[in-house]
């Protein structure tokens, strides 16, 4: 970290008389605090650069080389690139990874903001029931896993158990390669829709009560009132939680690595599964690059476009 | 009366007053709330009741899977109270797998975590939102910026970064020769030891506090960090104890990078373990449930005595 203290330009301007004791200490404090800034940074700011900074450049180095760890890398240009188009398995778990974020994020959204609209009451209970409902989200993503793995149990699960009330055969859920990402998806929404609530909770709060009412005095139903003023309303927050939701739905891998190691079928490998088996499993280190730069890229777009998004609607 | 006591729970947003100040205010003669927004109330209490059970009987099930010998897992599986109460499970997982000393392994990196977390967290945000420095809305919006990295994609290169750190594990200066951080705690803990979202949390919290004490205290000759640790950081208890809790639960919940970087059995963290009795012994529900008990209880009881700061916490700041 450099530092250099600039010159106050109102002092320089307003009082032609730095030689002021008075003065001439503020200087001073203002010089002692801009180096103890300085130093209060430097571990943090360390930290960022070799963990934060260095492995985005380097990602983008190794995936340009031929790199198994035991060997120095050795620079093979956009080999890695050509192979990913041509890769059989990349496609699948690309696809894989888009059939998830599609399920995923819409069921996620209207979990969360119907569970919210629901909690959004002037009622003592509902703090109860917000914290019942959040309990899934503070448990680990391995021991959710493990939970549902017993749940979905094709005959003594409580899932087929309860769709044996209403006389429906369940499917094998992870043991059916049309049922294991559907599954992963359903646990995934349990486990997580708790945070997305909260921050649309706290959309739902700041919505000014004079609106709703205003509608309502003008004979809306309550249909109307939601599509024309909360939902209006909520169009920040709704970016804000679709982009933590699909930055978070592309890197699903604890759920698939625990319930079904990739499978039926491959049915379950996704992006990151796909990086992790590459780089950890077959040591390919500049394959597996390639893939996360590929993986970044989408990340990077889709959060840059909701940004844009973001911005443009509080402009309006 | 009922109608009066019952109306806080079946009142709709907007409602009028609350019943109880207007009834002490002013006796008013006895409304009987319309017969749509009672029935509205109570499909309110139904609707909220069948979510929390969809939550929360995941949970009760698991405990009570982890309570009942293996032939009543089988033959009586769906009853939610056990027939007899069994500790087999438990000694059973404990016997298994090591899973104590992966409870002490993942207790031992979480709270480094924490305590790093708190500590230059607070550090970088109460100088990033009280001291004045050149350049320091760049690094803000560098640490804001970062969080929407996905983390996934930069773990390939950060392992290479462990494994060749220089001068240690039996590395030379130029990282090779020997294992680096790899499969050392240094490992876990390094990468996250300053989140960008602590910076961005406590900045938050220092924000709010008045920038007055500070110059008081510099008129009095306290050294800098004096005002931080002695003055700033006190005043921000209740931010500390929420980021410390978030970074205590994601410290106790990783999983896929301890399980990359830790080989050793004896180093495994509780979810790794606990992952590999899922896919080792598949079939013996009774100790998996009671292992995914003992690794989920910590962060359920932390949560449960913390709640509504937490919730709190996670709203104010997810919602800026």
């Amino acid at each position: 970290m450099t530092y250099t203290d600039t010159p106050d330009p109102r002092r320089a301007a307003g009082r032609p008389a730095p030689s002021r004791p008075g003065r001439a200490r503020t200087g001073g404090l203002r010089r002692r605090e801009s180096t103890a800034a300085a130093a209060f940074l430097s571990i943090p700011v360390l930290v960022f650069l070799a963990f934060v900074v260095l492995p985005i450049g380097l990602m983008a180095y190794y995936s340009f080389t031929d790199y198994d760890v035991l060997t120095p890398p050795s620079w093979i240009g956009f080999g890695n690139y050509t192979k990913l188009l041509h890769d059989p398995f990349f496609r699948i778990a690309l696809k894989n990874t888009v059939i998830y974020t599609l399920m995923y994020v819409p069921l996620g959204i209207a979990v969360s903001l119907g569970t919210a609209l629901l909690l959004n009451r002037r009622v003592r209970a509902a703090k109860y029931f917000r914290v019942l409902f959040y309990v899934p989200v503070v448990s680990s993503t391995v021991a959710t896993a493990s939970i549902w793995y017993w749940m979905l149990n094709p005959q003594r699960g409580l899932i087929n158990i309860m769709l044996g009330w209403f006389g429906i055969n369940g499917p094998a859920w992870l043991y059916d390669s049309n049922w294991a990402m559907p599954a992963i998806v359903l646990m995934s929404v349990w486990a997580g829709f708790g945070t997305n609530m909260v921050i649309y909770l706290a959309g739902l709060q700041n919505i000014p009560p004079e609106l709703t009412e205003a509608a309502r005095t003008e004979g809306a139903n309550g249909w109307q009132v939601f599509r024309h003023v909360t939902l209006p309303c909520l169009a920040k927050t709704t970016l804000l939680v679709t982009t933590l939701q699909i930055i978070g739905a592309f890197q699903v891998f604890d759920q698939a690595y625990v319930l079904t190691q990739g499978g039926p079928g491959n049915s379950t490998v996704t992006l990151v599964y796909y990086i992790y088996d590459r780089g950890f499993g077959a040591l390919q280190m500049g394959y597996a690059s390639a893939i996360s730069v590929v993986l970044f890229l989408v990340i990077l777009v889709v959060a840059l476009v909701n940004a844009g998004l973001v911005k443009r609607t509080g402009d309006r | 009366m009922s109608a009066l006591t019952t109306s806080p729970t079946t009142s709709a947003p907007g409602a009028p007053g609350t019943p109880k100040t207007a009834a002490a205010a002013a006796p008013h003669p006895k409304r009987r709330k319309p017969l749509r927004r009672r029935v509205g109330g109570l499909l309110w209490w139904a609707a909220a009741v069948l979510v929390s059970i969809s939550t929360v009987l995941p949970l009760l099930w698991t405990l009570s899977t982890s309570l009942k010998p293996a032939g009543e897992i089988i033959s009586d599986g769906f009853r939610l109270l056990p027939r007899t109460f069994t500790w087999g499970n438990y000694s059973n997982v404990f016997h298994t797998v090591p899973m104590l000393s992966y409870a002490r392994n993942s207790l031992l990196i979480a709270s480094a975590g924490v305590l790093s977390n708190l500590f230059f967290g607070s550090l970088a945000g109460y100088t990033l939102a009280k001291l004045h420095l050149r350049g320091k809305r760049i690094l803000f919006s560098a640490y804001v910026g970062s969080m929407m990295i996905p983390s996934t994609a930069t773990m390939v290169p950060l392992f290479l970064i462990m494994k060749q750190f220089p001068l240690v594990g039996g590395n030379d200066l130029a990282g090779k020769g020997g294992g680096g951080f790899i499969d050392t705690y240094w490992a876990v803990i390094l990468p996250g030891a300053v989140g960008a979202f602590a910076v961005f949390f406590m900045k938050q919290a220092f924000e709010s506090l008045p920038g007055d004490l500070a110059d008081a205290a510099r008129i009095d000759g306290a050294g800098e960090f004096r005002i931080f640790f002695r003055i700033y950081l006190p005043l921000a208890r209740a931010s500390l104890a929420v980021l410390g809790i978030l970074t205590f639960q994601a410290g106790w919940n990783s999983f896929m990078w301890p399980l990359i970087v830790l080989s050793s059995p004896s180093m495994m963290t509780i979810q790794v373990g606990l992952a590999g009795f899922v896919t080792n012994y598949a079939t013996d529900y009774g100790p998996l449930m009671a292992g995914t008990v003992v690794a989920s209880l910590p962060v359920l009881i932390v949560f449960l005595f913390a709640q509504r700061w937490i919730v709190e916490g996670l709203a104010t700041s997810g919602g800026k």
